[in-house]
């Protein structure tokens, strides 16, 4: 069995080395292969899983070491795998989302010339990002984080021709490096705390170093998650990450790799425990993101940005969740896994709405879509109950344990923790009943599609007719097939896991548990959140459902204005960071030209001037020569004479 | 013996002969006087040789005889060449070699 | 000494001499013959290869320090030697210059093929080729040579041929006139050779005051002495003395604030030529500083330690912020390099294994990557006619195969996991940060940096709209690939998996860290295993 796992990683490894190599031999058969070697990775999983639900709960763990990677003196770092309880269950998401997500992009990318590279660098994704789960040390997860990091910088630029994608990968792939550093110095000081930088030696020995140290690397470790899952002050890539094909929305930048972060923090529980300081770090982060990312949603028109900041919010609750400690782990985990079905399926659906709609994505003008996409309404329909945490939906059961979790933190911090994850409860109910609303109920407010030259926001994967009204119809089966299952998945994860505790147990071994104790009771709680939920949805209901929605978006609040930029980060980003990048590298390269290079011009300008004067001693006559050498002659004979004399 | 009268006269010739190289233009004349330094040379070494009993002095003095009159063959077919291309012997005119 | 080669037979001899005697024959090929000095020179180049091959092969890490040695007088009334040796840090970079001259000769083809209106009689295209040879017989001998003097010579010997290549045989993609280019060209050249005779001269005066002092120039003896305490060098002498030797090493690596004449010289030669300079030339400097610097004078190194770690991290982030303000494409790749050797002098003085080897690592590891980012930038500009990035935009759109390798090539210069240059990069900052955290955070920006420079050139070059002079751009050529395919190849196989270069590098480390008497620092907690 250990020797399946790296048979995992090897199928859409394949895959992508076949599919990029291959040329246009495969732009026929390309998909198909893709897909298959993806399904073939999740029956991996399952026989994996298989055999793991049939052993004992503490001998579950398994290993493969294939060789040492990096074998210099002192520094062991291994291609080895290690696949236990938390890293089966990210095994099964990404491969069963992912084929899922292959199986869908045949549909929508049915019409892009360059589907077979597509399906390659989805199918490196696969492989860069079980790396990553499936990983036994820190440096190899490192590979894994930046692979992914790659195939994300390549899936959100895949329209290249667009300036704005091309921008947005970049961007996303930059943000992330300034994660990566906090990665890659995490990784530093465990090799010099602990000369090693593997789990087992490391998360085993925490408790042997300082305090201090454990609170180094846990905020070291912190700024990667915020790096990869989009978390305040890194989140800024995400809604740009949007440009990419809505298949890699669902995929990546919702399912999957966003969860990284949160993956990277529950594997080094034992380090935050040790460090309660990192661990307040993380809750404060997530649930300033939880925030942000809501209030962002609130405001976005674009129903990928609106979406995107609902992902950046919800994965707020997961890193909100993590920093809780053994009390919050598995509901990280468990929420995790909710959401990638809900999200997942909700990015399927707006992509098959843009499909119908000839690729526009503002909300606002969609309108009535219910009667033309049944199976789209009803699939977004049931992954919108399970995000806003309906009762008895998957969401419900991930959502409301967290709050709990965060309440059970005690003392005021943990008033504060829940009050904020409650009140987050109430927004992402508003926003998502906005969407909700905006597309698929009111009066139909379509417009003619722009002219893809002129507006280059269009995704070109679909023919658009400039001038022509959208002709909304249901997607072909490939697409709504994936959707019908993630909307299955949405309705019935959380009843599976929540219920008897079956996730937690199943997560036990890896994360630990302790039940927390709210300072009021659980039905308590349960109640609050349920009643929030109500009344975001009714606000929402009172200001997009009963009155007609203007086409053009209303000027609006100053804080609605600042959550359609963003919060006002990217012009953040923009004032401090670009242009006073650009004036320093430009007062850099004047330096370099004057002042560095200038010194040594001088040094041989001086030179030659010295030389020019000296030259003139040269005169061509031949007297004037003489003179020198009889007087020369003379100096030497004066100068022995005198040595001789003293 | 007693060579410094000899030597007084050879000092007095080469310092005629190191005179005229510098002070005279004409290129004839020039050349006489590196021949009368050469040959106020030539006079020291014998006085010496004389002086010390031995030969080796006179022999130097052959072999300055031979350098010179090899030295006055080139010299002058440089100075004749030059004459014929610029009409004039000063060691001035032919200062073209500086940079 | 391995089996693989006859005991007696001078088979590092044999690789320099191959090339050498290979650049006079392609020099001597007829002036109408052109292609045939074009395969000749491949085919030198690749029976070098072959040797250096062998050498690889046949190297024994566990054996001596240092094998395949070969040693006759030479003059002797200075006790000047031929004495030739490699240890595992020579035979990598060996193989790495070996391994780099034939997909250079292959990349500059026609670089300098007559342009139409010369006649016939056109003979530069020979020279190019012998010139490139005739380098590589130099540095792989630099590398081989355990006399200091031996040393120095080809040290110096190797810019007459730079040279004539950086200011004979131009990038002929100039914005400017061509009186304009000539001037430009000369210019680099001249710096080029001024920048580096300064150095050469400042090492000649440490050479003969180590010749003063330890009364010959075997490097072995020299330090074998040293280590047994028989020879006693005052403080003062060696420091002035390493200081001599740094400074050429350290304008040949280059280092900040003695860089400027790498962006000039690699902007105006051809892209091959550029390759040369940057991934085998400057490896000299770097692979000096390891076995002579720290050989020679260990104390002294480690005094010089601090303010060589703070040079080595200003060349790294000032290198790449400078890339990044660059409008030139080839100026661009000019200063990444800079920073990318400011890693490797950081890893050579930051004494710790790690540092070391993957410093070594790095020398290889940049070669490769920069050779295969710079030719592919060749191919580009050869084809546009022009270095600025502003004249580019779409390319990918045109020539799929070219952007592709142009952004692996990237990739790989910012140290993406899975590509060569991470391994080594990682390794020097986990060995710098073990003795400097400081110096290991700062130096940890430059991977942010790295990736700002390459990807603002990949989008302003690759991406977005095509522009119109682009849009009958041809994509790569069988000629082109074959030269660019190996090389991608070459990183992801040693990205994976560095276990055959790391074998042999590991003993030449422990041999380094010795000479400088230097233990890494113990890990504050001992895992449990």
């Amino acid at each position: 069995m250990d020797n399946l796992i790296a048979l995992l990683v090897a199928a859409p490894l394949l895959g992508a080395a076949v599919l990029l190599c291959g040329g246009r031999r495969l732009d026929k058969t390309g998909h198909w292969l893709g897909t298959l070697l993806a399904g073939l990775s999740f029956v991996i999983g399952a026989v994996l899983f298989a055999d793991m639900v049939g052993k004992g709960a503490e001998d579950r763990a398994l290993h493969q070491r294939l060789f040492s990677w990096v074998p210099v003196e002192g520094f062991q770092a291994d291609i080895a795998f290690q696949l236990d309880q938390l890293s089966m269950t990210f095994v099964l998401l990404i491969t069963g989302v992912g084929t899922l997500i292959h199986v869908y992009s045949i549909g929508y990318m049915e019409h892009d010339e360059r589907r077979r590279r597509f399906f390659g660098y989805l199918n490196l994704f696969l492989a860069a990002m079980l790396l990553l789960v499936l990983a036994d040390n820190y440096l190899l997860l490192y590979f894994g984080w930046e692979g992914v990091g790659l195939a994300s910088y390549l899936l959100i630029g895949f329209w290249q021709h667009k300036p704005s994608a091309a921008t947005a990968a970049k961007k996303a792939f930059l943000v992330n490096r300034v994660g990566d550093m906090g990665l890659s110095i995490a990784i530093m000081l465990m090799f010099t705390t602990f000369g090693t930088f593997a789990f087992g030696p490391v998360l085993s020995s925490t408790g042997e170093s300082s305090e201090g140290m454990m609170t180094a690397i846990g905020l070291m470790l912190l700024l990667a998650a915020c790096g990869k899952s989009a978390q305040v002050p890194l989140q800024s890539w995400l809604g740009d990450a949007m440009e990419g094909p809505t298949p890699v929305s669902a995929l990546i930048h919702a399912a999957t790799m966003v969860t990284a972060g949160v993956y990277l923090i529950v594997r080094s529980a034992d380090i935050f425990n040790a460090a309660p300081d990192a661990q307040l770090a993380v809750t404060v982060v997530g649930a300033v993101t939880l925030l942000f990312g809501a209030i962002v949603g609130c405001a976005k028109d674009d129903i990928k940005k609106a979406l995107a900041g609902s992902t950046m919010s919800q994965i707020g609750y997961m890193i909100l969740a993590a920093g809780l400690g053994p009390i919050g782990y598995a509901f990280a985990i468990m929420h995790l896994v909710t959401h990638g079905f809900f999200k997942a399926g909700l990015f399927l659906g707006a992509g098959s709405v843009m499909h119908g709609m000839n690729d526009e994505v503002d909300m606002r003008k969609y309108g009535g879509l219910r009667k033309y996409m049944p199976v789209t309404f009803v699939t977004f329909g049931l992954g919108y109950l399970a995000i806003i945490g309906f009762p008895g939906l998957s969401g419900f059961f991930s959502k409301d344990k967290i709050i709990e979790a965060a309440f059970a933190k005690g003392g005021t911090e943990g008033w504060i923790l829940g009050g904020v994850a409650l009140l987050g409860a109430a927004i992402t109910a508003y926003y998502m009943t906005r969407v909700m609303l905006l597309t698929f109920f009111g009066e139909k407010r379509w417009q003619p599609a722009p002219d893809p030259d002129k507006a280059p926001g269009v995704e070109p994967g679909i023919e658009v007719h400039p001038g022509e009204m959208p002709h909304p119809h249901e997607s072909p089966r490939s697409m709504t097939i994936p959707m019908i299952l993630l909307a299955v998945g949405s309705v019935g994860a959380g009843a599976f896991f929540g219920i008897g505790d079956r996730f937690v147990k199943w997560l036990e071994p890896v994360t630990k548990f302790e039940h927390g104790h709210p300072p009021i009771g659980a039905a308590a709680i349960t109640s609050a959140t349920v009643a929030v939920m109500v009344i975001g949805v009714t606000v929402a209901y009172l200001q997009y459902g009963r009155r007609p929605v203007p086409v053009v978006a209303p000027r609006g609040s100053l804080l609605t204005r600042a959550a359609r930029r963003d919060l006002l980060q990217d012009d953040f980003n923009h004032i401090v960071l670009v242009r006073g990048g650009e004036h320093l590298t430009r007062s850099l390269v004047y330096v370099d030209h004057t002042l560095v290079d200038g010194v040594v011009n001088g040094t041989a300008a001086s030179v030659g001037g010295l030389s020019g004067r000296l030259r003139k001693l040269q005169n061509g006559y031949a007297r004037s020569y003489a003179v020198s050498m009889f007087g020369g002659t003379a100096v030497l004979i004066a100068a022995t004479l005198l040595m001789r004399a003293v | 013996m007693n060579p410094v009268n000899y030597l007084y006269l050879a000092a007095l010739l080469f310092t005629i002969g190191a005179a005229g190289v510098l002070i005279r233009r004409n290129a004839i004349v020039v050349f006489m006087c590196v021949e009368l330094m050469l040959n106020a040379c030539n006079l020291a070494f014998v006085a010496f040789s004389r002086m010390h009993g031995n030969l080796d002095g006179q022999i130097i003095a052959f072999f300055t005889m031979v350098v010179a009159a090899a030295e006055v063959v080139v010299g002058l077919a440089i100075i004749v060449s030059l004459f014929r291309s610029r009409h004039s012997a000063s060691v001035d005119d032919a200062s073209l070699m500086k940079l | 000494m391995s089996q693989v080669v006859n005991a007696g037979f001078p088979i590092l001899t044999a690789t320099a001499a191959v090339p050498a005697i290979g650049a006079i024959l392609t020099a001597a090929v007829p002036a109408a013959r052109r292609t045939a000095a074009k395969w000749l020179a491949l085919l030198v180049s690749l029976v070098t290869l072959a040797l250096a091959a062998i050498v690889l092969v046949g190297f024994e890490p566990g054996g001596d320090r240092y094998q395949f040695v070969e040693s006759h007088s030479w003059i002797k009334d200075f006790g000047v030697r031929y004495e030739l040796g490699v240890d595992g840090i020579g035979v990598a970079l060996i193989a790495l210059t070996a391994l780099l001259i034939p997909f250079v000769v292959l990349a500059g083809w026609h670089d300098a093929d007559p342009l139409e209106t010369k006649s016939s009689r056109w003979r530069p295209t020979q020279g190019f080729f012998a010139l490139i040879l005739a380098v590589e017989a130099m540095v792989i001998l630099s590398f081989e040579a355990t006399d200091v003097f031996l040393f120095y010579i080809l040290f110096e010997a190797m810019l007459i041929p730079m040279y004539f290549l950086i200011g004979g045989f131009g990038d002929r993609a100039h914005a400017g006139s061509d009186e304009n280019a000539a001037a430009q060209r000369s210019y680099a050249a001249v710096k080029f050779l001024l920048y580096n005779l300064v150095g050469g001269l400042i090492m000649l005066a440490a050479v003969i005051g180590l010749y003063v002092v330890a009364g010959n120039f075997s490097l072995t003896e020299i330090a074998e002495a040293r280590a047994s305490g028989q020879l006693e060098m005052a403080t003062n002498t060696e420091r002035l003395l390493f200081l001599g030797f740094f400074f050429a090493f350290a304008v040949k690596a280059p280092l900040w604030p003695l860089h400027t004449w790498l962006p000039n010289a690699m902007g105006e030669a051809t892209a091959p030529v550029a390759v040369l300079i940057t991934a085998v030339v400057d490896k000299v400097g770097t692979f000096a500083m390891l076995r002579f610097c720290l050989g020679l004078f260990p104390e002294a190194s480690k005094w010089a330690t601090p303010v060589i770690i703070t040079l080595a991290l200003i060349s790294i982030v000032y290198g790449a912020l400078l890339a990044v303000g660059q409008r030139d494409i080839k100026r661009l790749i000019a200063y990444a390099s800079i920073s990318h050797f400011g890693f490797i002098i950081m890893g050579i003085f930051a004494m710790t294994s790690q540092g070391q080897s993957g410093a070594t690592l790095y020398m290889v590891n940049h070669g490769i990557s920069t050779a295969a980012l710079m030719l592919v930038a060749g191919f580009l500009i050869s084809r546009r006619g022009s270095r600025l990035i502003a004249d580019y935009g779409g390319v990918q759109k045109v020539a799929p195969v070219l952007a592709g390798t142009f952004l692996i090539g990237g990739l790989a210069t910012l140290s993406l996991p899975g590509l060569a240059p991470f391994v080594s990069e990682f390794l020097v900052l986990v060995g710098t940060f073990a003795r400097y955290p400081v110096a290991g955070i700062i130096a940890t920006t430059g991977i942010v940096l790295a990736a700002l420079y390459t990807l603002v050139l990949y989008q302003r070059t690759m991406t977005g709209p095509v522009k119109e002079e682009v849009r009958a751009m041809p994509d790569l050529r069988v000629r082109e690939l074959a030269v660019v395919a190996p090389l991608i190849a070459l990183l992801i196989f040693l990205g994976v998996f560095p276990k055959p270069l790391t074998d042999i590098v590991n003993p030449a480390v422990t041999h380094t860290m010795s000479d400088v008497q230097q233990k890494d620092p113990a890990p504050e907690v001992e895992a449990a295993k």
